[in-house]
């Protein structure tokens, strides 16, 4: 078996590919074809990733709903993306004829570009970073801001007054959920010390005793800031509970509701695009990256198991989208600011007592731990008592 | 290099004219969102990559949001057009004429200051140094910042939450 | 605690997810064209004819185009033409058939008055509900070469009601047969009585006239009873 430590063969593969692609053309165009090659290799795999996570979505989603999801078109369904995509093509595209023709063409494609910009700092492996930047988590989330202003030119170019009543909503949505999710990451930039994603990655790497790695996922700030970053990930990409944007029952489609064809697959694509890197940047800040979870299981390469962290993540949004019923638009805006908004302020707290408190020894330990899980706990259970005062739980009285 | 320049210069003043000249109000919020995402091109060839992604963020991520949402929410006219009166010569000649004094101005002031020339190597500013000048020498213009922002929320919060008072018998 | 409902949830979600795959209780799909689903007993579709014998079944169909069935359709999708000569049935006695009996299925309301009315049992309730054709007028206008279908068939589709038809049809004949023998017991028992000159010859062709019409509308007593019965059954 092919061992995957730092030095093999299948971790230097890239770094291989580079020196041969460093031979071969002249250094003046060498930027240029290293950053093309690296724009092709990711629409290439994050496209077919894409094809197949609208696949794996409607099987999963079908079998928690007892039924076995497309299994008509090749074996298993497997050629039921291509089959969406020719659909989607040969639709016809519908503008509406007193749509703002120009923004109405350029929303899809501002949304698509800026969705596949934030891949370029992902670290999918060791020597697999696209741009190394020093503040990539900020321009992450400055690509990812940005978006919100295609969805604003959707609804409003659409000339309907129910796509720009969406658009508002998804936009009161988006800017609330916002700030749990910079929130979250403020911890983890905080004792990684460095906006840097390979940086954080670094940081987490490691394992004690060989076998309980660095992750801040399994640290109890790390919990609480993974399940805040998840929550606003999920409201972020429009996901159940959060997809009241998007809702077939509210609103048609919201602020996609004039699009056709070809367009409304862009939108679908910018989705499962915002998805998949909002899930990578979690498994990144989170789930320790690249990282193999023990030291021996680091046979396996690192960008197969950035590959599995980030798949286990999309699961579970699918998973979740399978059981939850979705949120109106007041309580999604006040689960954002009422708790969460107050949870990730508490969180940085924590944080802060945690890496003030590294240099305590022994039986110490196990306090700050005790510690570290009052802060986090207490202020979950106090504020969902508050807030949930008088709505849950129910008690439920059939009749007899 | 000066290409680059050039071409975010282009960008940047031309959205901004561009908003200035158009017609229809949204547009001209999204050419101004255009003109941010100019500027912050220039943050970055000028190498401040901190400075540029945090003028996206702040800027078109959240500032356009705002600019966008006062327009829609306080529209007179229900098309999106601005009616223009007539009389345009006398209004041309009054703002090529405001424009003339103060590219006058600002093209004395440019040519009459000195730029002494750059030392050797253009600073590199990491944003641990960026993180430490922040906490250190401006402390205060950062906690003066943050006091003003809390009370701008504070005070949008109890904006909103107020209610007019109602009168019983009128419609809920 | 906050969240705990959710985590039900997820719970059952999961089980669902992994119970597909195993627990029958948990995959309640069939997959159609694979596994037919199974239809109730008196499901029905669309009318076809009861033949007596598969092997000639222009030859045995029960039908004999009394029109009562054309008559009764309320959206008149039954045409018939009558036969110009007469074959014998299966009590022997001389019927006309139908040489050309037409459903129109795209017409049809599946209400079955057609059976509950016809005398002879002779037209009955299919189940077959993949018929679609490409073509409305030649596709779904069904003849009788294509609505001829055995007995053997209408009990395997409905077997109660077959059974019970059968029996009820195997009595008439059995009742059909007895007033047969009876008549020509009588028959020849007749001439050994001396009748006035012009009646015994004239008894022996009004004698056969007779009888029959009586053990004909005997038969034709019960038999509107059993229908209704399995009418609000079905």
């Amino acid at each position: 078996m092919i061992s995957a430590t730092p030095e093999s063969f299948l971790e230097r593969l890239p770094l291989l590919v580079g020196d041969l692609i460093a031979r071969v053309v002249p250094a003046s165009l060498l930027w240029f074809v290293t950053s093309l090659i690296a724009i092709v290799a990711i629409l290439a795999v994050f496209g077919l990733l894409f094809a197949f996570l609208t696949l794996a979505e409607r099987k999963i989603l079908g079998r928690i709903q007892n039924r076995p999801g497309p299994n008509r078109t090749g074996y298993f369904g497997l050629l039921q993306p291509f089959a969406d995509g020719i659909k989607m093509i040969i639709k016809e595209d519908i503008v509406p004829r007193d749509a703002d023709k120009v923004l109405h063409y350029l929303a899809p494609v501002v949304l698509v570009s800026l969705a596949l910009m934030t891949f370029a700092v992902l670290p999918f492996g060791r020597h697999l970073v696209p741009v190394e930047l020093d503040s990539a988590v900020l321009y992450f989330f400055a690509a990812g801001a940005a978006t919100e202003l295609a969805v604003f030119m959707a609804g409003w170019a659409s000339h309907n007054k129910y796509s720009l009543l969406a658009a508002m909503r998804a936009l009161a949505q988006l800017i609330s959920y916002e700030l749990p999710l910079l929130l979250s990451v403020v911890p983890v930039v905080m004792l990684a010390g460095t906006l840097s994603t390979t940086g954080i990655v670094a940081a987490q790497g490691g394992w004690k005793y060989g076998l309980i790695p660095h992750w801040y996922v399994l640290t109890p700030w790390g919990f609480a800031g993974f399940l805040i970053f998840f929550t606003a990930a999920l409201a972020e990409s429009n996901r159940s509970p959060f997809d009241l944007p998007e809702a077939e029952s509210e609103l048609i489609a919201g602020h996609l509701t004039e699009y056709s064809g070809f367009k409304y697959a862009l939108f679908f694509m910018a989705e499962y695009f915002g998805m998949t890197a909002l899930c990578g940047m979690g498994v990144t800040l989170y789930l320790g990256g690249w990282q193999a979870p023990c030291a021996f299981l680091e046979i396996i390469p690192s960008y197969l198991w950035f590959l599995a962290k980030l798949l286990t993540l999309l699961v579970l949004f699918m998973w979740i989208r399978g059981t939850l019923p979705r949120l109106r638009i007041d309580q999604l805006t006040r689960f954002a600011w009422k708790f969460l908004v107050p949870l990730a302020l508490i969180n940085l707290g924590t944080v802060a007592f945690w890496h003030l408190t590294l240099g305590w020894g022994g039986a110490l330990q196990l306090a700050r731990w005790a510690l570290a899980i009052a802060f986090v706990v207490g202020p979950f259970v106090l504020m969902g008592r508050r807030l949930s005062a008088g709505v849950a739980p129910r008690t439920y009285r059939y009749a007899p | 290099m000066t290409a680059i320049l050039a071409f975010i210069a282009l960008v940047m003043l031309g959205s901004a004219a561009a908003a200035m000249i158009s017609r229809n109000l949204v547009h001209s919020a999204l050419l101004l969102a255009l003109s941010w995402l100019g500027t912050a091109g220039f943050y970055l060839w000028a190498g401040a990559d901190f400075a540029a992604f945090a003028q996206v963020i702040v800027y078109v991520g959240a500032v356009s949001m705002v600019v966008l949402f006062a327009v829609l929410l306080t529209r007179q006219n229900p098309v999106g057009d601005v009616l223009v009166e007539p009389a345009s010569r006398k209004r041309s000649t009054a703002a090529l004429s405001v424009g003339a004094c103060v590219a006058a101005v600002l093209s004395a002031a440019v040519m009459s200051s000195s730029f002494p020339p750059a030392s050797v190597a253009a600073p590199t500013a990491t944003v641990k140094q960026i993180g430490l000048e922040l906490m250190g020498p401006y402390g205060a213009a950062l906690l003066i910042v943050g006091v003003l922002l809390t009370v701008a929320l504070l005070g949008a919060i109890v904006l909103a939450a107020s209610e007019p008072e109602r009168n019983p018998e009128d419609a809920p | 605690m906050l969240g705990s409902g959710i985590l039900q949830g997820l719970a059952v979600t999961a089980r669902n997810l992994v119970g597909s795959f195993h627990d029958p209780a948990r995959y309640t799909t069939q997959e159609y064209p694979e596994v037919l689903p199974t239809l109730p007993e008196n499901y029905r579709n669309f009318p076809f004819l009861i033949t007596e014998n598969a092997t000639d079944p222009m030859g045995t169909l029960r039908c004999v185009a009394c029109q009562i069935c054309e008559k009764e359709c309320p959206p008149q999708c039954i045409y018939i033409e009558k036969s110009k000569d007469k074959k014998p049935d299966a009590n022997g006695k001389m019927q006309l058939y139908p040489a050309v009996f037409d459903i129109d299925t795209s017409v049809c309301m599946s209400c079955q008055i057609c059976v509950e009315v016809c005398p002879f049992d002779a037209i009955k309730m299919d189940q077959v509900f993949a018929i679609a054709a490409t073509d409305r007028f030649t596709g779904l206008l069904l003849d009788r070469a294509q609505l001829a279908k055995p007995n053997t068939y209408y009990h395997s589709i409905h077997p109660t009601e077959a059974t019970e038809v059968d029996a009820r049809l195997a009595e008439e004949k059995r009742i059909a047969e007895e007033k047969a023998k009876a008549a020509a017991a009588a028959k020849a028992a007749a001439p050994a009585k001396p009748l006035p000159g012009g009646q015994a010859p004239a008894g022996q062709p009004g004698g056969t006239g007779q009888p029959p019409p009586k053990a004909a509308s005997a038969p034709v007593a019960p038999a509107p009873q059993p229908p209704p019965p399995a009418a609000p059954g079905s």
